[in-house]
């Protein structure tokens, strides 16, 4: 009970067969190797596995490959272009918004999409719009910033 | 998860073929709920009809005295929606308030109403508003949709294709969040409408969302925070596990219908 | 300083690998020809096993093998062992159960290990587990701690009776005693240490694997400390010398001490992987973290604080039951003795301190150290009772602390707790944080508060805490089974850029930055040219790993101490070449010259020529550049610090809104404030869960109610604000580097400032103790119970 998916991945076009139950962010990780993507919880609330999906952020960890099928799908290892970090890649590092990196590729996913949809978002608008995205490492503080910052250098770009 | 079939139809019709083309067929919208239940294995349909290819259960239109929103249609879509903030401004709110924006980017309103969680949202807007659920079967006051916890008047067959929100004179949703989860530990739904005023309460109860007579009497006569002053919620029937005993959330829907009575002006 | 010297905060070298998806952890490894464990948990808290048939799932699709507890017992294999050995008060040895990676024949609590089901594909082991057929007979449970020494609690052991491990104490009970009776004033508290699930985001994870053509196992697991992995699994659980045993810990996605155990699924994994001759791949998901990761805290205290008129304290009188779960985890005996007892003194000069501390066996997970580890619950306690003790001598939070304070003048100071103090600025650190805070503005902000309707309160926690851990001839005599230096290497390529081994692991501590800057400051390289190597026991010499903020003040030294060697051993090579006695010879700068000369070699010139020896002292020296240091601290290391909690609480709802945080810590010497801050952030994040969100409920029957995401509140965004933070540091004289350790401060200093800050703000009710976490139904209920509501309400 095989499905043939296709979808766009970081621009390139991949296919592959899956299972009905196999989920988007299985198929990016054990088919596509992809293994910026992460798995956090099993209960859709951590967001460490927060990728987009034609422009929208959405939890791959809750969302079948089959439902990807023909669409666009942007990962972590998408965001950079070539060896030039995103801006809110950049900002990330700037202002130290990761430690263990765990929930990075969320945290990047959901701040990417809140600069692009609220770009003068305040702190208390951007702490609300990460709600469905956990970090145990660094206390929010500065991944607040980073995102803040970033919104700044995007607007710049 | 258990392994199925996975189908997504193009079309009302065969979306309703493929519902009836086994047993264990189940609907998919937006998986919010579903996935994570197929995760832990609670359910083991064989196939799943994902709705998301059915373009005519999307969108938000107004027609007369009343907001029609496709049971497919998200709750960030509902919470961006420009006719939606011009007519029930509540409703905006509410969409915007569920879960976290990856699910909003999914989640629906038919999959919200059709699992009616005792702790989802918007049934307390469809109760307080009057709605009227429309499936492809027939129309459903939402007095009569909503039938105790995770449990609804739908049939095996049966699919929800819109609701119809009439448009109150004022309303307003206050929600008390559960903590961890983020769904309502307590949300209240208050709707000055053209037959009185309703109120909704979700999150609260033991058999899901229901409406408060007492507040809806007294707020029939003046509607406004003022009015419920001395009266007082019983604690029976009302939830208790570790974020609130059941005197606490009786004492929260006060609260909270004040706060909501006061946002309504 | 420099750009990238120490005392900078240059960006971390790690990140980019994270900021691009090119991370490796564990769960990201993949064998050839790697099959997927699924472990079949037990659903109940305690029952005897009576028929365990895996027959039919042994022929469903994919399986592989099937391993139950008799076969691990077939191969004699040992348990999990315990690392700290205590004994209680009457001399004998703690209770020590064994702990077999599979049962055999009872479950002692929810999760524990039943089978193992190796398959194919992993949805393959979870079909076929589902087959197993169990036959349990249930029996009672204990789960809370102060009812497990109850007569009548189910018990957990029978060679422990009455469920107690041990019964430990440390001073003199009969002083104490009679300095309470004694006082003008004793303030009495009870309290407990809310248990706590630590849930670093990356699940645990573990690959074994083994190489049939040499004997060779391989591990690679989310670990903070492989090196103990190796040794504790190979020597004691699964007889595999240390040379045929390689574990590796890629990067590690968050520990808090919850990685640093040795767990049964490592060595299950490991064990079965020569069995099916094939990788095995287990990954936990987040439900299966909640019950087998080892827990935090969960203590039951009762305390007593004897003062002068003045309110100077006399005597501090401490009985705890700590809460071990059914099985002893590594490090979980010590957590609540030497982690715990020897930092009641505080920061203050009570010359007398007791403490009696009841280790518990329970049906619940293990407990064991979570970030701060023993440090938390003392603090917790200590600076609860100093401010109950200073509304009730209506003195002032800051007045009565300021009475106490060992005085900076009196470091080094012997506590009666046997710990040596050897620096700190307690008054210091609180007087910067009152000026921060607008301390005096504060009464001003409450009555603001109030005509909005809100209880606004202040909440203080001075602390100390011992870390740096450890010196292994002290916690030897105190029962730990193995040492605590760490390791460094340093080896220098023949074009100068360097290669640096530390036995520490970095699960976002970013030592891969801040051990580089250790080292192109003091060689004077750049730091592109340096890379730091953690984490996997075939390229590092042995080390004992991360946790206790040891990294810096234990595993830096090591590396300190090997850059030593090398420039020592570089200088002979210079003196040889620039033709001058090696005591003239001045390193600085990543130059070496001749004193009062002009004549000079470059670092990268020294180590060409110790890699070919053209012109060399060869008959007096080795060629190479290549040094190794172990360094055995001689005393902990103290930072201590000032954190000031401002809250919110909305009397309608009971919500309590942190609306401030400040923190003046003293680090002793910071290399990267950037790192360092954010470890502050990330563990005052944690503090301030413990007290307002976190809260691991099990209910009578030993079933876990905060199984998952949904039940148990991890702290978001939108729950915390922005902390304001500032140091305050005074050099550490029993540390060849100065520093401190960072990583547990927040976690340990702030859960006391937030809940004295909420009893402030209800202190005008008459309310003096809330627990932890103060969830907003608790807070509203102490409200209404103080402020009965009018009828008409
Ligand atoms: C992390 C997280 C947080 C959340 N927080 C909240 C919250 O705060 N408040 C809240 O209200 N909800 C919350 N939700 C639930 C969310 O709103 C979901 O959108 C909703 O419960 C289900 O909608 P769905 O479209 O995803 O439906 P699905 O999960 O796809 O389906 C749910 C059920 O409805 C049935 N169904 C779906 N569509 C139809 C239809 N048209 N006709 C008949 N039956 C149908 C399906 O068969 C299934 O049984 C949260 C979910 C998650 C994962
Ligand atoms: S993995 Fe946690 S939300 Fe997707
Ligand atoms: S950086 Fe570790 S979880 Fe966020």
């Amino acid at each position: 009970m095989t499905i043939s998916v296709s979808m766009t991945v970081n621009g390139k076009t991949v296919s592959g067969d899956v299972e009905g139950r196999t989920l988007l962010v299985q198929f990016l990780r054990e088919q596509l190797h992809l293994t910026g993507t992460h798995v956090g919880c099993d209960t859709s609330q951590c967001g460490a596995c927060v990728v987009h999906v034609d422009g929208q952020s959405v939890k791959s960890c809750t969302i079948l490959a089959a439902q990807a099928n023909g669409t666009e799908v942007v990962t972590i290892e998408g965001l950079a272009d070539g060896a030039t970090l995103h801006p809110m890649q950049e900002a990330f590092r700037e202002h130290h918004g990761l430690q263990c990196g765990f929930c990075t590729p969320g945290m990047l996913a959901t701040g990417y999409d809140i600069v692009r949809r609220l770009p003068d978002a305040d702190e208390a608008r951007i702490r609300r719009e990460l709600s469905g995205n956990i970090c145990r490492c660094t206390g929010y503080h500065n991944i607040v910033k980073a995102i803040k910052a970033g919104a700044e250098k995007m607007s710049a770009a | 998860m258990y392994n199925f079939e996975y189908n997504r139809p193009a079309s009302l019709d065969d979306a309703l073929k493929a519902l009836s083309s086994g047993d264990e067929v189940k609907l998919m919208a937006g998986g919010m709920t579903l996935i994570p239940t197929l995760k832990q294995r609670l359910a083991q349909p064989s196939k799943l009809v994902d709705l998301s290819g059915v373009a005519e259960l999307k969108g938000i239109t107004v027609e007369g005295n009343a907001v029609v929103i496709g049971a497919m249609t998200t709750h960030a879509t509902v919470a961006a929606s420009a006719e939606v903030a011009a007519k029930i401004p509540a409703l905006t709110k509410l969409a915007h308030g569920i879960g976290d924006p990856q699910v909003r980017n999914r989640g629906t309103l038919g999959g919200s109403i059709s699992n009616n969680d005792p702790a989802a949202d918007y049934p307390a807007a469809l109760m307080a508003l009057g709605a009227t659920v429309t499936t492809n079967k027939r129309q459903l006051a939402a007095d009569d949709f909503f039938a105790g916890m995770f449990t609804t008047a739908l049939e095996e067959d049966e699919i929800v294709l819109k609701v119809s929100f009439p448009i109150p004179e004022k309303a307003a949703y206050a929600k008390f969040a559960q903590p961890a989860s983020r769904y309502a530990l307590v949300g209240v739904f208050v709707a000055k409408t053209a037959g009185g005023a309703r109120v909704a309460v979700t999150g609260a109860g033991e058999d899901g969302v229901f409406r408060v007579a007492a507040f809806e009497d007294a707020l029939s006569k003046n509607f406004s925070a003022a009015a419920l002053d001395g009266i007082a919620i019983p604690a029976e029937g009302l939830n208790s596990d570790i974020h609130g005993a059941a005197d606490y959330r009786a004492h929260l829907i006060g609260v909270m219908a004040k706060r909501a009575l006061q946002a309504a002006g | 300083m420099s750009a990238t010297g120490i005392g900078a905060s240059v960006r971390r070298k790690e990140d980019l690998r994270f900021l691009t998806g090119r991370g490796n952890y564990t769960d990201d490894i993949n064998r050839p020809g790697q099959t997927h464990a699924y472990i079949l948990r037990s659903p109940h808290a305690h029952a005897k096993i009576e028929r365990l048939d895996i027959s039919s799932a042994q022929a469903a699709p994919g399986v592989i093998a099937i391993f139950t507890g008799k076969d691990m017992a077939a191969d004699a294999l040992g348990g999990l062992p315990c690392g700290w050995q205590i004994h209680s008060r009457d001399g004998s040895p703690m209770k020590e159960p064994a702990h077999p990676p599979l049962v055999i024949d009872r479950v002692r609590h929810v999760g524990d290990q039943i089978a193992v089901v190796i398959a194919e594909t992993l949805g393959q082991a979870k079909d076929a587990a589902e087959l197993i057929e169990v036959d349990y007979a249930p029996l009672p449970a204990i789960a809370h701690p102060g009812k497990a020494l109850a007569s009548a609690a189910p018990q957990v052991w029978d060679e422990a009776p009455g469920n107690l491990c041990y019964d430990w104490v440390i001073g003199d009970e009969a002083e104490v005693d009679a300095a309470i009776k004694g006082a003008h004033h004793v303030t009495r508290i009870e309290l407990t240490n809310n248990r706590l699930i630590p849930n670093a985001m990356e699940p645990r994870a573990a690959v074994g694997e083994y190489d049939r053509s040499t004997g060779d196992y391989t591990l690679y697991t989310t670990s903070q400390n492989p090196h103990v992995i190796r040794l504790l699994m190979g020597a004691f659980v699964l007889h595999i010398p240390e040379h045929r045993l390689r574990v590796v810990a890629p990067d590690v996605g968050g520990g808090f001490g919850s990685k640093i155990y040795h767990y049964a699924e490592e060595a299950i994994v490991t064990w079965a992987s020569a069995k099916v001759n094939r990788p095995i791949k287990w990954t936990a998901e987040r439900s299966e973290s909640f019950i087998t990761d080892a827990h935090g805290r969960d203590h039951v205290t009762t305390a007593h604080l004897a003062m002068d008129k003045d309110g100077k304290f006399l005597a501090f009188k401490v009985e705890t039951i700590a809460n071990m779960g059914a099985y002893l985890s590594t490090f979980a005996p010590c957590v609540p003795t030497y982690l715990y007892a020897t930092l009641l003194a505080g920061v203050y000069t009570t010359p007398k301190v007791f403490a009696n501390v009841k280790a518990v066996f329970t049906h619940t997970v293990p407990v064991d150290a979570y970030r701060g580890a023993g440090r938390p619950e003392a603090t917790y306690l200590i600076e609860r009772i100093v401010s109950q003790a200073a509304r009730e001598m209506g003195l002032d939070q800051a007045e009565l602390r300021r009475r106490n304070f060992i005085k900076r003048e009196q470091f080094p100071y012997q506590t009666p707790v046997a710990l040596v103090y050897d620096s700190g600025d307690p008054g210091g650190c609180m007087e910067k944080a009152l000026k921060l805070a607008d301390y005096s503005g504060f009464e001003a902000r409450r009555k603001e508060a109030a005509a909005r309707g809100k209880y606004r309160g202040i909440g203080f926690s001075t602390y100390v805490e011992a870390c740096g851990i450890a010196p292994s001839a002290v916690v030897g005599s105190l029962g730990a089974r193995a040492g605590l230096y760490e390791c460094g290497q340093v080896r220098v390529h023949p074009t100068g850029s360097v290669t640096v081994f530390t036995g520490t692991h970095s699960h976002g501590q970013g030592h891969e930055t801040t051990f580089a800057q250790l080292v192109s400051d003091k060689l004077g390289i750049p730091i592109e040219n340096v890379d730091v190597v953690h984490g996997d026991t075939a390229k590092v010499p042995f080390g004992m790993g991360t946790y206790g903020s040891r990294s810096l003040a234990v595993g830096g030294v090591a590396i300190d101490r090997a850059m030593d060697k090398v420039i020592a051993k570089a200088k002979k090579i210079a003196a040889h070449l620039l033709e001058a006695a090696e005591a003239d010879i001045v390193f600085e700068n990543g130059e070496f010259s001749v004193a009062g000369t002009d004549r000079k070699k470059a670092f990268g010139e020294i180590s060409l020529a110790a890699y070919v020896p053209h012109n060399y002292p060869i008959t007096e020296l080795e060629p190479g550049l290549e040094e190794t240091a172990f360094f055995d601290p001689l005393n902990f290391s103290y930072p201590g610090g000032a954190h000031l909690c401002e809250v919110e609480i909305d009397p309608d709802t009971g919500v309590t809104q942190v609306i401030n945080f400040t923190a003046v810590d003293d680090f002793g010497r910071v290399i990267n404030p950037m790192i360092v801050e954010g470890q502050v952030h990330g563990g005052v994040a944690q503090g301030i869960g413990q007290a307002l969100l976190e809260a691991c409920v099990y209910d009578e029957e030993g079933q876990l109610i905060t199984g998952s995401f949904m039940d148990y509140t991890m702290p978001r965004a939108d729950n915390l604000v922005s902390f304001t933070l500032d140091t305050h540091n005074v050099p550490a004289p029993d540390n060849p580097l100065g520093v401190k350790g960072c990583g547990e401060v927040g976690a340990i200093g702030s859960p006391p400032a937030v809940i004295n800050a909420v009893i402030d703000a209800l202190s005008p009710l008459g309310i003096t103790d809330i627990s932890m976490p103060a969830t907003p139904p608790k807070v509203w209920q102490a409200i209404r119970s103080a402020r009965p509501p009018l009828a008409a309400e």
